[in-house]
C-alpha cells in the first residue's frame, strides 16, 4: 500500500530515496519535499554527491609493460 | 595530484559522461538507426549500378565478434587486441576499487590471466564485455576477501543513520548550500568507504551501469543493490560534512 505523496512522513519519504537520488525525476515537486525542509536538504545532498560522482576517478591507462607482464604469465600457464 | 583538488560545481558536471555510456546513456537515436556509412551508400548510388543481389550475403562476424571468436580459438594476437580494447577500462575498475596503482596493475594482470583461461568458455549469454566486467570484479572481491576488508558492513554502529541531518547540525557547511564538493575529499570519502558500498557505488555513480545490471554482475538482488547504493551516498555524505567540519577548524 502506498502512502499519499501529500500525507507522507519523513520516513516513508527516505525509504524511497534511494529510488529518487539519480533517477532524473523531478522530485523538487514532490508534496512531501515542499513542506519539509529538513529531507529537501538530505534529497539535495545525496543529488550533489551523485552528480559529483560522475567526475571521479577518471578512467586511466595501465602502463604499456603491463601487457608484457600478463603475455609472459599465460607463457608460463602454456 | 593538483587536478583532483578541483571544486565541482553543478555547473561543472556535464549531463554527457565520457566514460562507456552504457544502457542509460545509450538511449538509440535517428543516427544510430541509420548510420551514416548506409545514408552515405544510399546517396551514392548511380544509375546504371548492378542491381542488389536477390540473395543475402552469408552473415558476416562483426570485427569485434571475429576478434573474440580467434581469440577462443587460442589466436595470441586476437588476446592482445582484446587486451588493447579492454585493458583501460578494467584498469580503472581496478584502481577505483583499491586505490593503488601497484595492486590495481596485479588485479589487471589476475584478471586478463583469468580471461585466457576461460574465454573459451563465453557462450555470448550477455555481452562480452559484461562478461569481463563480472569477471574482473570477482577478482576484486577475492583480493578484498583475502586481505580481510570487509564487503558490506554488518555492524549496527556504522551503518549511516539520519541523525544529525540537514538542519541539525551545528556550523556544518551546507552541500546543497555550497552547491560544491571537493573532489579530493570525496575521493578519498569513496576510498574509505566498505568495499561493498564502494564496489556499487562506483558501479551504479561512477562508471553508469544500472541496478539490474549490477544485480547480475554481483549475484544479488535489484533492491538490495539500491539499497547499498543508498547507504553508500549516505555514509559519504557524513564524511563530507566531517571533513568540511575538519576544514572549519582550521
Amino acid at each position: 500500500m502506498t502512502t499519499d505523496p501529500r500525507t507522507m512522513g519523513c520516513q516513508e519519504f527516505r525509504d524511497q530515496l534511494s529510488d529518487l537520488v539519480g533517477s532524473g525525476a523531478v522530485v523538487e515537486n514532490h508534496p512531501h519535499i515542499k513542506d519539509c525542509e529538513i529531507c529537501r536538504e538530505l534529497y539535495e545532498q545525496l543529488q550533489t554527491i551523485a552528480d559529483a560522482a560522475r567526475q571521479l576517478f577518471p578512467d586511466q591507462e595501465p602502463e604499456d609493460s603491463l601487457w608484457e607482464r600478463i603475455e609472459s604469465a599465460i607463457k608460463k600457464e602454456d | 595530484m593538483a587536478q583532483h583538488q578541483t571544486i565541482l560545481t553543478a555547473t561543472d558536471i556535464s549531463p554527457q559522461r565520457k566514460r562507456m555510456p552504457r544502457s542509460r546513456f545509450q538511449k538509440q537515436t535517428p543516427e544510430d538507426s541509420a548510420p551514416d556509412s548506409t545514408v552515405e551508400k544510399e546517396n551514392t548510388v548511380q544509375l546504371g549500378d548492378p542491381a542488389p543481389e536477390a540473395t543475402p550475403p552469408a552473415p558476416q562476424l562483426s570485427p569485434d565478434a571475429e576478434i573474440l571468436a580467434r581469440a577462443q580459438a587460442g589466436d595470441h594476437h586476437a588476446f592482445a587486441h582484446l587486451y588493447s580494447l579492454h585493458k583501460r577500462r578494467i584498469y580503472s575498475l581496478c584502481l577505483r576499487m583499491v586505490g593503488n596503482v601497484a595492486e590495481a596493475e596485479d588485479l589487471t594482470q589476475e584478471a586478463f590471466l583469468q580471461l585466457h583461461r576461460k574465454i573459451a568458455t563465453f557462450r555470448g549469454d550477455s555481452a562480452f564485455s559484461t562478461w569481463l566486467h563480472r569477471l574482473s570484479i570477482n577478482v576484486v572481491l577475492m583480493h578484498l576477501r583475502k586481505k580481510g576488508l570487509p564487503l558490506m558492513s554488518l555492524d549496527e554502529a556504522m551503518e549511516p543513520t539520519y541523525d544529525d541531518g540537514p538542519g541539525r547540525s551545528f556550523g556544518a557547511p551546507d552541500l546543497s548550500l555550497t552547491g560544491s564538493i571537493d573532489r579530493l575529499a570525496l575521493e578519498r570519502a569513496v576510498a574509505a568507504l566498505p568495499a561493498g558500498y564502494r564496489l556499487i557505488f562506483v558501479l551504479h555513480d561512477v562508471e553508469g551501469f544500472e541496478h539490474n545490471e549490477i544485480a547480475a554482475m554481483l549475484d544479488c538482488s535489484v533492491g538490495n543493490s539500491k539499497s547499498q547504493l543508498h547507504k553508500a551516498r549516505l555514509k559519504l555524505r557524513d564524511a563530507l560534512r566531517l571533513t568540511l567540519r575538519k576544514g572549519d577548524r582550521r
